[in-house]
């Protein structure tokens, strides 16, 4: 192992650039690790053969168009559910709302598609349902954003809370206002459906795969973009990375706090979109349960950068779909145990690895004293609830 | 009357069980977001044990003892590692949720429920005044919420818990094990939240997929909404039990719809959270891991 030395930068910059690949890859393979290992213990106590089971499992969604078309789909609404807790994390907040959000998102653009009249050229009607979204899940968002930066609330306690008052409040506006009767959706919207790829590539026929990843492309690309190349991003990262330091670097927290988790709840609020505009055309009450815990998961193995998060949502959509293709063999539940260790394994290994490398870089300049504040900073941003006491003086009137 | 007080109780058991283990968790500095996975593993693991012993007192041992199971790898990954507790907590739920559907699939060749089991009671729906108090898990409720109090306030382990919740650099100073404390309050609530899901399995004659339906998130605003006080949360217990019992009787009359009902415990925890007067403050090192 060569010690980073810091009066060559050159070589300087080699080794930065592998510690770097390492903390960024290595934590996000053990843990893909860990997960292949209890996959195999459970595939055997069903008294199946793991190889029989992966292949099975690869061969169902990146080995046809149709299996391939539904990984898509599902990477859809993963790419904004994990978009919207990384974001909320690079600023150092956690949103466990993600799944309310994302149902009111969608709900409000339903609302709109309902509203507008059949025959609203697309141009029009498409941007309608976007601002829709991006409003219901935003309000829904800035709520806990507000009562952090005003109050000091934990986020993570009333984000939880909300998804159940969230969730119980549409349920009853659709049961007892909107829906169709004898089922649990609304009738389906009028405009602003986007085309499915089927009507471009014929060969994806049947599966749910549409625009909207193309829309979750670009939304990736545009917070990559704001996190890394805006003044409000550098304020964001800056909060999340250490809230004192930028109150004293002229930054408002509470402000910045506010922001984030309103831009968390518009990102999971689009993710609605995929469902209601691309695939089924209406609401339907429970359409995307699972997707904002899914995303917390995206989000941590996508080490919370745009394009991680990209690639993560790609992987846990391959799993959620390969459980459908192989519950013949093995129960599709497998699965969700399997989402649960990598988050596990992942929130786990991350400040392990983190120490490690971290003791090796300072070992050769001198400094014997590991960070002692490793495990604070395990998820790319402040974990803790205690940071919910950081006074914020100017947010207060 | 004393059929509605005895509903209440009914239904305020499990949040009494939950969230005396919400309580200990808590106050040791342990976020306690996993009182619903705890809760779903001791429902399931109650049913395994009373289904193939053919007594629910071995169902209550073997449901405490998987909710002890689930605890430990808790603990090893947020104290012993130092995880992330929210990430983790999370993750322990829907960890518990895909176990106990795999296992219900293997161990019962079903994706919804576990076929009837021995437990307590008059079976399903048997509301019945003196089959819900001849129920030894009613009691035990109350118990535990009880020896939560006593055991927080009244003696050096309590001391301790409340030390590694509030101050545990502090603690160690004196040389409290801080880390141990946390690894036994953690342990001790996964066994209490677990005999919450165990009433319920119980109480029910059987393990439906999900049965738990967000209890251990009630108990968890009961936690908070009491100010991580036993007594308070007690009372906030039988607060959100009563109003789920009115709910159910007043059903017929569609005074108010069901989901406003629902939303009172969690609409109360974010004003508590975020109320100007008496809001609730949280132990001062929740979720701050300790070296």
């Amino acid at each position: 192992m060569t010690p980073p030395a810091i009066d060559r930068p050159a070589s300087d910059r080699t080794a930065r650039v592998r510690v770097a690949l390492e903390e960024s890859l290595l934590p996000p393979l053990v843990a893909l690790v860990i997960a292949a290992v209890v996959g195999d213990i459970l595939i055997v106590i069903f008294g199946q053969s793991p190889g029989d089971v992966y292949r099975q499992l690869l061969e169902g969604t990146w080995g046809n168009a149709y299996g391939f078309g539904q990984v898509i789909y599902k990477a859809t609404t993963l790419t904004f559910t994990g978009l919207a807790v990384a974001l909320g994390i690079r600023a150092g907040l956690f949103n466990i709302g993600a799944e309310s959000q994302l149902a009111s998102g969608g709900f409000l653009a339903a609302l709109i598609g309902l509203a507008m009249p059949p025959g609203t050229p697309g141009l029009l009607a498409v941007p309608a349902c976007l601002m829709a979204a991006a409003l219901g899940g935003g309000v829904v968002g800035a709520v806990p954003g507000v009562l952090k930066a005003r109050f000091g609330a934990s986020e993570v306690i009333v984000t939880i809370m909300l998804n159940f008052v969230v969730l119980a409040l549409l349920n009853y506006i659709v049961a007892t206002h909107i829906h169709v009767s004898e089922t649990l959706h609304t009738p389906e919207i009028h405009a602003g459906a986007l085309p499915r790829f089927t009507a471009v590539l014929p060969m994806f026929a049947g599966s749910a795969a549409n625009a909207t990843f193309l829309l979750a492309l670009a939304t990736a690309a545009a917070v990559w973009w704001y996190l890394f190349s805006t003044r409000p991003g550098y304020e964001l990262r800056a909060v999340g990375l250490q809230p004192d330091a930028a109150e004293y670097g002229g930054v408002c927290v509470g402000k910045v706090w506010a922001r984030a988790m309103l831009l968390s709840g518009v990102l999971a609020g689009l993710g609605g979109l995929n469902y209601v505009l691309g695939y089924k055309h209406y609401y339907e009450e429970g359409f995307g349960t699972g997707s904002g815990f899914l995303g917390i998961a995206v989000a941590l193995v996508g080490r919370n950068h745009p394009v991680g998060v990209v690639i993560a949502a790609l992987l846990f959509a391959t799993l959620s779909q390969g459980g459908l293709a192989v519950n013949a063999l093995v129960p599709k539940q497998m699965v969700d145990v399997l989402t649960a260790v990598v988050i596990i394994a992942v929130a786990t290994v991350v400040p392990e690895v983190r120490r490690a490398v971290a003791a090796s870089r300072t070992a050769g300049v001198g400094n014997p004293r590991a960070p002692a504040e490793g495990g604070r900073v395990a998820i790319d941003g402040p974990g803790g609830r205690s940071d919910s006491r950081v006074p914020i003086p100017d947010s207060r009137p | 009357m004393i059929a509605f007080l005895v509903q209440t109780l009914r239904i305020a058991t499990p949040y009494l069980f939950a969230a005396a283990g919400g309580i200990i968790s808590e106050r040791a500095g342990i976020i306690a977001l996993t009182l619903e996975g705890f809760m779903l593993t001791g429902a399931f693991c109650a049913a395994l044990g009373s289904y193939y012993s053919g007594s629910p007192w071995v169902g209550i041992l073997a449901g405490a003892a998987g909710g002890l199971v689930a605890a430990l790898l808790h603990a090893l990954a947020t104290i012993r590692y130092r995880a992330d507790q929210v990430v983790v907590g999370i993750a322990m739920n829907l960890l518990a949720v895909g176990v106990t559907r795999f296992f219900l699939r293997l161990a019962f060749d079903s994706s919804s429920n576990s076929p009837r089991i021995p437990g307590f009671g008059g079976g399903r729906g048997g509301s019945g005044v003196f089959s819900s108090l001849a129920n030894p898990l009613v009691w035990l409720g109350i118990l535990c919420m009880v020896a939560v109090g006593w055991l927080l306030y009244r003696t050096p382990f309590g001391l301790r818990v409340r030390a590694a919740g509030e101050k545990p650099e502090a603690a160690l100073s004196v040389g409290v094990p801080v880390r141990r404390v946390r690894w036994l309050a953690v342990a001790l609530s996964g066994a209490s939240a677990a005999l919450a899901g165990v009433y319920l399995a119980l109480d029910q004659h059987q393990f439906t997929d999900g049965m738990t339906a967000g209890r251990g998130f009630i108990a968890l605003a009961a936690v908070i909404f009491g100010k991580w006080d036993p007594k308070r949360v007690t009372i906030a217990c039988l607060l959100f039990a009563a109003a789920e019992t009115m709910q159910i009787r007043l059903q017929s009359l569609q005074l108010v719809p069901s989901q406003f009902v629902e939303m009172i415990p969690y609409v109360l925890t974010i004003v508590a959270l975020a109320g100007v007067v008496g809001r609730a403050v949280q132990p001062a090192a929740l979720g701050r891991a300790v070296d």
